[in-house]
């Protein structure tokens, strides 16, 4: 198939995209634009944690971290200084907290490049460790996180958090930052830049006999991913209206893994498509927390079960396909018309 | 004049807690040569290799190409001033195309970077496209062109042993080290395998290194050779010195052989 077709395909998904997006602002009720928006958001989240783990083969569970950073550093940006002044009841912002101002786009970006310069910070020391010592090592990062941002309060406001922030993001921010995530994250994994983090999660001694810094490669693909965390946690905190420490919990990361590994390790359509089943899924389960009626019997309604139903899945996906949805297989235009014409694997 | 050497070890040892592996290792490898290092299992080969290709930090001793000192310098600075290598146990990038593998090779040498790439910037779509029909060139040079889009692991035996090589040539060295690349062969491949050898060194200008137990394919391909024992150097020199030399003899054979031989 032609380059230009395949260009030509992509920017069709876009406008439909678009389209749709058009369509749902104006039809659809606030409950179900803030599930289209959360589902935004998750796949930008779960595309930048496939990055590092999928893709690079590092094992972190630092994602919450990177969000928190992304998140405080949007808000404290897009809130004006009369609603931080009125915000900070404990302490007073520190001058530099309080005048802080920018438009959300410039927000956004800034909370993206310090969640970016805080995994290049913690990834020169870290990332020397291998699989699982990097996973508990990364989960200690989000945790040290969480709790500075609950004891600086002239920066954070403590434990109280942030509310009535202002929420700039709409369908189209979410959905804008979640197209320029994904064009990204693809170009860079089709280089062969991507190529190298492929290699290096496959067989990092081979690698290292290739000529590559693995090092440096690791540095540069957990960066990256982190830059996107931040940019999702800075678009959760505009989307939500309200953070506070509590919020940036290790469920928070787990909800990431859950979609990552439910979509394909190393595949982005997959986690393209576990992030909109997921959401959409979380959602529709909040029944289940509800009292359930079955004639007379009624089973009563446990708040939480929801994450119980999930958990179970996840094990269950595990157990059975290991590999996700998509395993390590990407959608393509070829493959999908392959498919409608019945071939296999044209050469 | 002399030969021109490129390849210079100096005392190599390399000692693990007590075990000394290997025990000053010295070579001097000339220019084009394809040298061969012998020795029973566990005689320290690999060790060689891995000190010589940076992975491991020799205890003492020097390791020079082209006359600059690679000693403990890590194995990305060895692949960039020249040296590749290949694996005893082959370590493809399993989940990789062919091509892939061997474009990952060609990275080394590559100049645009990510951001060019995400930018679709011309410098990057050229050097991308010169990559990619190089790779092609080089799996053309193996034989497996017509395997370019299968995945790695995929491929039979034979075939992955002769990727693994192309891979380390897309590195574009200039001393190549291969560890047993006729295990597993039968004889008809194992010939192959040398004619295969002899070629790449006039195609590619290389000085070859080859660590291998099939005494066919080393006495047939070598000029000289190394011959190792318990880490200690018992002999060098041509094949046909090594063929009678009684102390190679004990090492692979047992020391009442020699009287015999």
């Amino acid at each position: 198939m032609k380059t230009s077709t395949k260009i030509s395909l992509n920017l069709a998904v876009v406008a439909a995209l678009g389209l749709f997006l058009l369509w749902a602002q104006g039809a659809l009720d606030g409950y179900k634009i803030q599930i289209l928006n959360l589902i935004a958001v998750n796949i930008i989240l779960a595309m930048s944690l496939n990055l590092i783990y999928g893709f690079t083969g590092m094992f972190s569970l630092g994602h919450a971290g990177f969000m928190a950073i992304g998140a405080y550093v949007c808000s404290i940006m897009i809130m004006s200084p009369e609603q931080k002044e009125m915000l900070f009841i404990l302490d007073a912002a520190y001058p530099w907290v309080q005048n802080a101002h920018a438009p959300f786009l410039v927000a956004t970006i800034a909370g993206g490049l310090v969640a970016a310069a805080a995994a290049a910070l913690i990834g020169l020391p870290l990332l020397r460790l291998g699989d699982d010592y990097l996973g508990i090592a990364t989960l200690g990062f989000a945790e040290i996180i969480r709790v500075i941002a609950n004891n600086i309060p002239r920066v954070t406001n403590g434990a109280l958090g942030f509310k009535g922030i202002p929420d700039y993001a709409n369908l189209w921010w979410n959905f804008g930052w979640c197209v320029v995530t994904f064009y990204v994250i693809v170009r860079l994994v089709k280089c062969n830049t991507g190529n190298v983090f492929k290699a290096i999660r496959d067989n990092e001694i081979a690698a290292k006999a290739m000529g590559v810094n693995v090092f440096g490669y690791k540095l540069l693909s957990f960066t990256i991913g982190a830059f996107f965390a931040g940019v999702g946690g800075a678009l959760l905190a505009s989307l939500l209206t309200t953070i506070d420490p509590k919020m940036f919990l290790f469920t928070l990361t787990f909800n990431v893994l859950m979609i990552v590994v439910t979509g394909g390790l190393g595949s982005i359509t997959g986690s393209i498509l576990a992030g909109i089943g997921i959401t959409a899924l979380l959602e529709w389960l909040r029944f289940v927390e509800n009292p359930i009626y079955f004639g007379d019997f009624e089973l009563p309604g446990i708040p939480g079960m929801r994450m119980v139903v999930f958990s179970l899945a996840l094990i269950c996906i595990i157990l059975f396909r290991r590999e996700g949805l998509m395993g390590m297989r990407e959608f393509s235009w070829q493959g999908a018309r392959n498919l409608f014409s019945g071939k296999r694997r044209a050469s | 004049m002399n030969p021109e050497i490129i390849f210079e070890a100096k005392g190599l040892t390399m000692r693990f807690g007590g075990l000394t592996a290997v025990s000053e290792f010295s070579a001097a490898i000339e220019k084009g040569s394809i040298t061969g290092l012998i020795g029973p299992n566990g005689a320290g080969k690999t060790t060689c290799f891995n000190m010589i290709t940076g992975f491991y930090r020799p205890t003492e001793g020097q390791v020079f190409l082209k006359g600059r000192d690679l000693t403990g310098k890590p194995p990305y600075t060895a692949c960039k001033a020249g040296i590749a290598r290949t694996f005893q146990n082959i370590r493809l990038f399993n989940n990789e195309t062919v091509l892939e593998n061997v474009m990952i090779g060609c990275h080394l040498r590559q100049k645009s970077n990510w951001f060019q790439a995400v930018l679709f910037m011309p410098g990057y779509i050229k050097e991308d496209r010169a990559m990619r029909e190089r790779s092609l060139e080089l799996l053309e040079t193996v034989g497996l062109a017509h395997l370019a889009n299968e995945q790695a692991d995929s491929l039979p035996y034979g075939a992955q042993r002769r990727l693994e090589i192309a891979r380390a040539l897309a590195t574009e060295p200039h001393f190549l080290l291969l560890d047993e690349p006729a295990a597993g062969m039968n004889p008809q491949e194992s010939q192959e395998l040398m004619q295969f050898v002899r070629d790449i060194r006039t195609d590619f200008d290389l000085t070859i290194l080859v660590i291998e137990h099939d005494m066919k394919v080393v006495m047939g391909i070598c000029e000289h050779i190394y011959v190792l024992d318990y880490g200690v150097t018992i002999a060098q020199g041509k094949p046909e010195e090594i063929q009678s030399n009684p102390k190679v003899i004990e090492a692979y054979l047992g020391e009442e052989y020699v009287s015999h031989a």
